[in-house]
């Protein structure tokens, strides 16, 4: 009896530490794949990482959904903002002709570059639906320079990993993978609605990411950063997102 | 020691199950893995809802469009104007995580039941309804005899009775297919590369409306369900449900 229960226990014993070493594995093949996302700690963290993974091979090229005109939602509702700070009200009273955005991290040419630079590139119009996590939603017409572009024109370097992208507003900035990063769909949005891209609505350049909840779609963009590692950024969560409790991943 | 202890214990209980359990081992496991995800679904599920209890018809909606109908409640955001004066703390970060994490969890135990149901014979034995209940008098008596309460019939301890049968039908495959289509529908991702899961529905915004009510209709289920256990006798079924309880020796 003690012998066949020993038996079992050794195949438990064996079956489980090849399940362990399964997942292991599982995980490291993920990693380089880029299908782990950086807050996969924690008990949510199983639950993340199968959704990031599981999108992100289903969806690597996949476009998100564009309406027609008619569908554009009127009035689009802009969601409350802090109120902007003294720096950018000075920015705002001259036209925002000294706002720049700067391209470092891994790129051949780092950039500092004007609105006007950023307008220079081919412009993307596309009319897709944003919607908050809380279950809102509005349909607009966004046009801007698709951030591929931007990238390119740099020298983005091929071991980049992940974009960084931050706001003048200190406390909002957040990161996409290369699957959103070089998205045709992933715009530097300058315009909205047949006009100027409206403070209340992030302006004068708000990154526009379709495939992910409104919260990626970060406002009043200034700074880009290409990483191969999201340690450096914050507490290496990926964005200020996950330290404020939410996921680093907004596809769902 | 320990061993020879614990092999000794378990010869009598071995010898006392020769015949089969009430519910097997697979439909224990899946019934309460099934039970905490469900629970934590709804839970944070409400959390999200909280911070806008607006449901909308058709692609878009927010607070500057009207309503389809709202909830009677205050919201966890001050933007959406509810008529109470104040607002109630935010949630959603956790919500979020736990609520596709269950959902997760959710699917997977749902994916193995149904396989195994399938594939086990479990479906047809035990939840199509039996050939001679196949007939809107044989589901018209079962059903009065549910509304008025009447006592169970001894043959439901050992099998499923035929609106138990249609009910487990509806959620096992309708609802939770349709709460499962429902939500990947409000995914931006997920319909970026399935676009019909949402277009079929009608949009975005009445894929979360039938996604709640989809929801709604599994907690009446839920309810009913356990009301039922209640009537049947709570201790026994619930115990069959836990240790799978032998047919053989009623209580």
């Amino acid at each position: 009896m003690s012998t066949v229960s020993r038996r079992t226990m050794i195949r438990r014993g064996l079956a489980a530490a090849a399940g362990l070493s399964g997942l292991a594995v599982a995980e490291r093949i993920a990693d380089r794949f880029g299908l782990v996302p950086p807050d996969h700690g924690g008990i949510y963290g199983p639950g993340e990482t199968l959704t990031y993974a599981a999108q992100r091979l289903l969806t690597r090229y996949s476009l998100a959904r564009e309406f027609s005109r008619s569908q554009i939602s009127s009035p689009p509702f802009a969601n409350e903002i802090a109120p902007p700070s003294d720096h950018f009200k000075r920015l705002q009273a001259d036209g925002f002709k000294d706002w720049r955005l700067s391209v470092e991290g891994l790129v051949a040419q780092p950039a500092s570059l004007s609105l006007d630079d950023v307008k220079r590139f081919p412009a993307r119009r596309q009319i897709t639906e944003i919607a908050c996590e809380e279950g809102w939603s509005y349909v607009a017409e966004w046009v801007g320079t698709p951030l591929v572009d931007v990238l390119r024109a740099a020298g983005i370097m091929p071991q980049a990993r992940y974009v960084v992208y931050f706001s003048i507003e200190k406390a909002w900035w957040d990161s996409v993978d290369m699957a959103d990063a070089l998205h045709p769909q992933t715009l530097l949005a300058y315009a909205m609605n047949g006009g100027d891209l409206p403070v209340a609505f992030g302006g004068p350049l708000r990154l526009r990411v379709p495939r992910q909840l409104g919260y990626k779609s970060v406002k009043f963009i200034n700074r880009l950063a290409v990483t191969d590692s999201l340690q450096p950024f914050g507490k290496g969560l990926g964005s200020a997102a996950p330290e404020g409790g939410y996921a680093w991943y907004a596809g769902i | 020691m320990a061993e020879t202890a614990w092999s000794v214990d378990r010869l009598p209980t071995v010898a006392a199950r020769t015949e089969a359990p009430r519910h097997t081992a697979l439909v224990r496991v899946t019934h309460w893995l099934t039970t905490v995800c469900f629970l934590a679904l709804l839970v944070s599920g409400l959390e999200i809802v909280v911070s806008h209890p607006r449901f909308y018809w058709g692609e878009s909606g927010n607070v500057l469009t009207p309503a389809l109908f709202s909830l009677p409640i205050p919201s966890s955001r001050a933007t959406v104007p509810t008529g109470y004066g104040y607002v109630l703390p935010d949630q959603n970060g956790w919500s979020r995580y736990l609520h596709f994490e269950a959902a997760w969890v959710l699917v997977l135990t749902g994916g193995l039941y149904v396989t195994w149901g399938v594939s086990s014979g479990h479906f047809r034995r035990n939840l199509l309804p039996a050939a001679s209940d196949r007939s809107m008098r044989a589901f018209s008596r079962a059903f009065v005899r549910h509304l008025r309460f009447a006592r169970p019939l001894a043959a439901d301890a050992w099998s499923y009775n035929l609106v138990q049968r249609l009910a487990y039908i509806l959620v096992i495959f309708v609802l939770f297919p349709l709460v499962i289509w429902t939500g990947l529908a409000m995914s931006p991702a997920f319909v970026s590369a399935v676009p019909s899961t949402v277009t079929s529905l009608g949009g975005r915004q009445s894929a979360r409306t039938l996604h709640f009510l989809v929801s709604m209709s599994l907690v009446a289920f839920l309810l009913v369900h356990v009301a039922m256990v209640w009537l049947a006798g709570f201790g026994t079924r619930v115990r069959a449900m836990i240790t799978g309880a032998p047919k053989t020796g009623p209580e």
